[in-house]
């Protein structure tokens, strides 16, 4: 096959390009330039979008014997990606810029580019790996490394998609594996460290970034009956289930700490309460894709897991398709659940579906007639 | 096979150059020592001055060798502006086009940014051409606040000519200097320095069949300006450091065979290029063939195309063995929309879609022939892929 090797800067998309290559395929090595105005030297745990890292990539794809490009995404990333996370933020929401970067550009701008200058399939460093089943459609399933595994932000893969895309990666056992071969194969990246912050956000502080963004109003912080405890100095820095640096000064009356349970664009107000108010117990996208073949009968609830954050846990779950909706209803309360977050849907280690959470009702029928009141003001509003 | 079209980006190496060049790596002797051995060498970076300063019709003294054009560009525009500004500190313009070099706007920017610096971006048309008008109603309105004016001799990207003679004329009757970045331009088409009335020329080896490493900046005796480097004191103080006889010899061998066939390579060349500018525009009504109303160098081919990528059609062209650019190389690989394009009035889209063929000494038919029956799958497969980017 002819396969473009989407290569990072990074030790994975350099190890994954150079098996794809030892698989027998043709492959060329693209660097995805993102910014238009890119970083000289990268810095903290960015892993990608500076000089330095498309000099490390060209380094990578130098040794391992195969020819390079840098294409231009900025663009289409600005658009797509950046643009997307301020909106979702504005809007209150919590997005993840890696999986619109997934859906959006390597899985589909670039895939569809390749596509078009004759390339069959997009080969990336992500830990993930892609079965075939007894009938012969492929899925996507969780990677070996448990503890590396990106299956959660590939879920957007439609089965079209699956067709295109290669993970030289899944089988492997861990990244130190992935660090001995690259140090083994002479790539200079083997000891590079992983990345962890947004790309886009140089500094890594996504509360100034966003502030510099969207401006900073200040405004309330409210407990669930809307007394008023504290101040803020802009509502888009905080994140549902978010526990530290709300400055509240006076403790809570039951001495436990206070959570963000909700972010209230509207009134530029943030909802603060105990912990067992962030319990969600049903989740709803209006919008969702299956990730392969979807499920027969979905219109039934079925079992599952579901996972809402790139490295959180799994949590049992029923499914169904309900009017167009993907409703998701947990065995067991999961905490800190915010509207503009993926819910993926796992089947075993298989990922089946995902969808981006619109609603979520809360686990509190029984906690007290104060939290039904949050429930309908702050967390059923968003 | 490999089919080299991007002579404006670097040049092969001519055997007479390397010859001269390895010979001279061989003799020992710095050219500043007083003994025999430093003479020897002294004397070889001598004649090379000479021989350069006949190749660009200039008086020897005015040869001041450096490490390369971006070197020459920043000599000039800083040098110029700090020695115009410490005679008169009103003099704080420096006058430019968006449709310059890097080497040349990013200088003027930094003085812009650290040293006080007002910019004056003269207005460009859709052909590239500079507007004349623009600089002569400013000269006369502001003519004592201008430290330099810096305008290319030729586009690196368009190959658009400037008409230097006209600038220097406007600003001569206040006695501005101009510097010219003829990087792209020298030893492309016939120039002469003394005839010019230019302040400053900067000069490069490596795009007229010399080494990378090494260029000039051609300072008028009657021009001061501050170094940027400081210490011996060599090259008329302007350019302090060890002195390069092999890379001088090796610049003067290359400007010397550069102009010994100028007057056969330009006609031969510019046949070329319209070969290939025809071929390219009876393959596709989606080319758009840049700057073609006016003149240009002899050896440079532009394109637009509509509804593809630059870089789409560079990847095609090279998997097929053909070297091409689509506009100045950049230091991360990364291509932009080009920032000349956009200063003629190009969209983003059309300054995304260009590619630039450039002929040179070793071109010949056969490589246009070929280039033109490779070009028609790449533009297939460019506009498959479109704008995705």
């Amino acid at each position: 096959m002819k396969v473009l090797a989407a290569m990072s800067g990074g030790v994975d998309s350099a190890v994954a390009a150079a098996r794809a290559v030892e698989a027998g395929h043709e492959v060329v090595g693209v660097h995805l330039a993102l910014s238009r105005m890119p970083g000289t030297l990268r810095t903290g745990s960015r892993g990608c979008c500076t000089i330095e890292d498309s000099m490390d990539a060209q380094r990578a794809a130098n040794v391992i014997g195969i020819p390079y490009y840098v294409w231009d995404f900025s663009e289409r990333f600005k658009l797509e990606v950046v643009d997307d996370f301020i909106s979702e933020y504005q809007s209150g929401r919590t997005p993840n810029p890696c999986m619109r970067c997934n859906e959006r550009i390597k899985f589909a701008a670039l895939l569809e580019k390749g596509l078009a200058l004759g390339f069959d399939a997009v080969c990336t460093g992500h830990y993930a790996s892609i079965l075939t089943d007894s009938e012969g459609n492929l899925e996507l399933h969780r990677s070996m490394a448990l503890a590396k595994d990106q299956s959660y932000v590939l879920g957007v893969l439609t089965a079209e998609q699956l067709q295109h895309s290669m993970f030289p990666l899944g089988h492997t056992a861990s990244k130190d594996l992935i660090r001995a071969e690259a140090a083994q194969r002479g790539l200079s990246v083997a000891a590079k460290p992983d990345s962890y912050d947004i790309c886009f956000i140089p500094e890594g502080d996504t509360q100034d970034w966003l502030a510099d963004r969207l401006g900073n109003t200040a405004g309330e912080i409210v407990d669930m009956q809307g007394n008023v405890l504290g101040g803020h100095q802009g509502a888009h820095g905080f994140t549902v289930g978010q526990r530290k640096g709300l400055q509240l000064g006076k403790p809570a009356a039951d001495g436990k700490p206070r959570y963000v349970l909700a972010v209230d664009v509207n009134t530029n107000r943030v909802v603060v309460g105990p912990q067992q108010a962030l319990a969600v117990v049903e989740l709803v996208g209006n919008k969702f894709t299956w990730c392969g073949k979807p499920k027969e009968n979905a219109e039934q609830f079925f079992p599952a897991h579901v996972q809402v954050r790139a490295h959180g846990e799994q949590v049992a779950c029923q499914v169904a398709i309900v009017a167009n909706s993907m409703v998701i209803k947990c065995d067991e309360p999961i905490f800190g659940v915010a509207p503009g977050q993926t819910a993926v849907i796992y089947l075993g280690t298989r990922v089946l579906a995902q969808t981006t959470i619109d609603d979520t009702v809360s686990a509190v029928d029984s906690f007290s007639t104060a939290s039904a009141s949050i429930s309908a003001s702050a967390v059923g509003a968003v | 096979m490999t089919v080299y079209l991007d002579y404006a980006a670097t040049t092969p190496l001519r055997k007479e150059v390397f010859d001269a060049y390895v010979e001279q790596l061989q003799t020992l002797g710095n050219p500043s020592s007083v003994h025999s051995s430093g003479q020897a060498v002294r004397r070889t970076l001598e004649e090379a001055r000479e021989s350069l300063a006949k190749s660009v019709d200039c008086n020897r003294s005015e040869v001041i060798f450096t490490a390369g054009g971006t070197e020459s560009n920043n000599l000039a525009i800083k040098g110029l502006y700090w020695q115009r500004s410490a005679e008169d500190s009103n003099r704080n313009i420096i006058i430019s086009a968006a449709t310059e070099h890097h080497a040349v706007i990013d200088p003027i920017e930094w003085l812009e940014k650290h040293d006080g610096a007002e910019v004056v971006w003269l207005p460009v048309d859709y052909q590239g051409q500079i507007d004349l008008t623009f600089l002569e109603d400013f000269l006369i309105r502001e003519n004592s606040k201008v430290a330099l004016v810096s305008l290319m001799l030729a586009n690196n990207e368009t190959g658009v000519i400037t008409d230097i003679e006209a600038v220097v004329a406007l600003a001569n009757k206040y006695q501005i200097p101009v510097h010219s970045d003829a990087i792209a331009a020298f030893g492309h088409i016939p120039f002469s320095f003394a005839q010019s009335g230019l302040a400053a020329l900067s000069i490069s080896a490596h795009k007229i069949g010399g080494p990378v490493g090494v260029g000039a900046l051609i300072v008028s005796r009657t021009t001061k300006l501050v170094s940027i480097i400081h210490g011996g004191g060599q090259e008329r103080g302007m350019r302090s450091g060890t002195m390069n006889a092999p890379f001088a010899k090796a610049f003067a061998v290359a400007a010397e065979l550069a102009m010994a066939e100028l007057d056969s390579e330009m006609p031969r060349l510019e046949l070329l290029r319209d070969r290939l500018v025809s071929g390219v525009k009876a393959l596709s009504s989606r080319a758009n063939h840049t700057s073609s109303q006016v003149k240009r160098l002899p050896h440079n081919a532009h394109f637009t195309f509509d509804g593809c990528s630059g870089d789409s059609l560079l990847f095609l062209l090279d998997q097929q063995g053909f070297c091409v650019s689509v506009g100045s190389a950049c230091q991360a690989g990364v291509n932009g929309p080009s920032h000349v394009l956009l200063a003629m009035g190009r969209t983003d889209r059309e300054a995304n879609g260009c590619i630039r063929m450039t002929l040179g000494n070793q071109s010949t038919e056969a490589d246009v022939d070929a280039f033109l029956s490779a070009l028609p799958k790449a533009l297939e497969g460019a506009l498959r892929a479109g704008l995705t980017s």
